[in-house]
């Protein structure tokens, strides 16, 4: 009984981390039909963004509690202008191109960041586990938990319903559903689908950024860090269907809790049972759980 | 008449590069061994590239390819290059057709994450057993051509001779596959898939079939590189090697055989210039060349050996 309570509570906070790395890849997914490795950029910039500000700020002594938002918000300022500059300087040029092209790009712009983090930060690693520490803990019977994990799940909550909500019911969102839906009749129609582009890949960015952030005081923030979080995120987002918000919360559920049930159960299946999750769903549901029905062209 | 004069010209140019190999410096041997060896995974992605497929987990059959040759040497006492290479080829061209069976049914970036989702669950497998080396991989024996021992530096040049030796029979193999009815359809299936469905011919299996072809080429890629590094671990299957693959494919283009030799070995030459200049920034130098060369050079380099003989043919 303790075990499934521990691969439940395990599972949601594992889920969490994943629908937050996952749901800017989908955004970008979605509107723009481009497969982003560059998002393991962003993660990566924001958990050393979030290191950097952690420094700074618990150096002067500051009070915790605003330690966490500044940590943030450098982590998503970094994002935000890392996407503008990447899609206004790069991405543009190669709309239209094949989509295995355009992943391709992303990928070019990936090596290329990873390299601009060793520049910036150097090769030593950095930590940042000050706001997790302040926290503290909790104890719900025989297991303790942490009051950082619980946070962790409510913001991927409160994302995730935020995301929806924006999509359903904003004018940006109806815009995006328009552009989802045909590029060019949207366009036809008077909706400046460069404005959106750029506006949606920035927004993708800054979830990325926010990822690493939220995940800093959890990870000890090294070299590599985004290359696990590229394979991670697209296994959540193709179980779930491409470009979908709910998808990625499926995604990251049904990946968490078996991801969960494996380091309880069978810790040798650990690494193995994520993309085992992600083939059994994809050989019965090939475009993944959510995904729109696409029509043939003739 | 022209097919006939672009392999004599592939022959010959492999006569020489395995002609020049005893005066080469050792340094430039193992490089152009491991460049030929990936050359015949790219040449696998070019077959599947033809039809607009691209994979991000070719690196699966590499791995088995190399893992086949270290098994069979640390448990059994067979270790004649051309057993192994063939017992290497026979695995990958068989979990090529086990996982065709789903893969064959997918397109575009789901072909590409679904490769990538199995080479991945090779590298959780091999990370995981501690029989098969875990993080670490194991060690590969020394090979053997068919009774002859060669050491030292004579074994790395017979290993470069073995690796230009089935390069030059394999893109001959694929090069005739590339004029064969199967291999004539790849373009019209990257154009439009109905309509060669309509022709009565089963795009599935066309794909499937290439998947073997491919895997089979990735998995002698594989068995060359570990007799040549004499090594292997899990990182054979990870997705930056299949990441690789796709990034030669790209700067090499799909236009010719000779275009995945010529681009596997400036890509080494470049990747090893990279790491001698700048050690911290190769990995920037090389997106920067992928990015470039996609950006100005959406062919190829293969392309740009075109345009120059296009300019040569007006101006004579």
């Amino acid at each position: 009984m303790l075990t499934v309570f521990a691969i439940v509570t395990d599972g949601l906070v594992y889920a969490a981390y994943l629908f937050l790395v996952a749901v800017g890849l989908t955004l970008i997914f979605g509107v723009m039909k481009i497969l982003n490795v560059t998002h393991g950029s962003f993660y990566a910039f924001g958990a050393y963004g979030a290191a950097t500000a952690a420094g700074i700020w618990y150096d002067k002594g500051l009070p915790d509690a605003g330690g966490f938002l500044f940590m943030i918000l450098l982590a998503m300022a970094i994002g935000i202008v890392i996407g503008a500059v990447l899609e206004r300087g790069i991405l543009r040029f190669v709309y239209g191109r094949d989509e295995v092209v355009v992943v391709l790009v992303t990928y070019a712009a990936f090596l290329i960041l990873e390299d601009v983090i060793v520049l910036i930060w150097g090769p030593r690693s950095y930590a940042a586990y000050q706001p997790m520490v302040a926290a503290g803990s909790i104890d719900v019977g025989d297991l303790t938990l942490s009051n950082y994990d619980i946070g962790l799940v409510v913001l991927a909550a409160a994302v995730a319903a935020i995301g929806v909500w924006a999509l359903k019911h904003t004018r940006y969102g109806r815009l995006l559903a328009v552009v989802i839906f045909d590029r060019e009749a949207a366009a036809a129609f008077g909706i400046n689908v460069t404005v959106v582009y750029t506006v949606t890949f920035i927004i993708g960015a800054m979830l990325g950024a926010l990822g690493g952030a939220v995940m800093a005081p959890k990870i000890s923030i090294t070299l590599g860090i985004g290359v696990e979080v590229i394979v991670l995120a697209f296994a959540v987002v193709a179980i779930g269907g491409m470009g979908s918000i709910e998808g990625a919360l499926i995604g990251a559920l049904i990946v968490g809790i078996s991801r969960a049930a494996a380091v309880h159960l069978l810790p040798q299946l650990e690494l193995f049972v994520i993309y085992a999750v992600m083939t059994l769903v994809l050989a019965f549901r090939p475009y993944g759980l959510f995904s729109q029905v696409q029509p043939r062209k003739i | 008449m022209t097919m006939g004069r672009s392999t004599i010209a592939g022959a010959a140019g492999f006569i020489v590069v395995a002609a020049i190999g005893p005066w080469m410096p050792p340094w430039l041997v193992s490089l152009a061994t491991i460049a030929f060896a990936n050359a015949l995974v790219v040449l696998g992605l070019i077959v599947l590239w033809r039809t607009g497929l691209v994979p991000f987990g070719q690196a699966l059959f590499y791995a088995i390819g190399a893992y086949a040759v270290a098994l069979i040497g640390r448990y059994t006492p067979i270790r004649d290059v051309f057993v192994v290479i063939l017992a290497g080829a026979v695995c990958a061209g068989l979990a090529a057709y086990a996982i065709g069976f789903l893969l064959a049914r997918y397109r575009e970036i789901f072909f590409a994450m679904l490769s990538l989702a199995m080479s991945m669950i090779l590298y959780g497998v091999l990370v995981n057993t501690e029989s098969l080396g875990s993080t670490d991989g194991f060690h590969v024996e020394a090979g053997t051509f068919l009774g002859y021992r060669p050491d030292g530096i004579w074994l790395n040049l017979s290993i470069y001779w073995l690796v230009l030796g089935c390069s030059a029979v394999l893109a001959w193999l694929v090069s005739l596959y590339f004029r064969s009815v199967a291999g004539a359809l790849s373009n019209p299936i990257r154009d439009n898939e109905i309509r060669v469905e309509y022709l009565g011919i089963s795009v599935d299996r066309l794909i499937h079939l290439k998947l073997v072809v491919s895997g089979i080429l990735a998995g002698v890629g594989g068995v060359l590189a570990a007799l040549a590094i004499q090594h292997v671990d899990p990182a054979m299957a990870y997705w930056t090697t299949s990441g690789s693959f796709v990034f030669v494919t790209i700067l090499a283009g799909a236009g010719s055989v000779a275009a995945a030799f010529v681009g596997s070995l400036a890509f080494e030459l470049f990747r090893s210039l990279a790491v001698d200049i700048m050690p911290g920034l190769w990995q920037m130098m090389l997106g920067t060349a992928l990015l470039l060369t996609i950006l100005f050079l959406p062919e190829g380099l293969g392309s740009l050996l075109g345009r120059l003989r296009g300019r040569w043919g007006k101006a004579s």
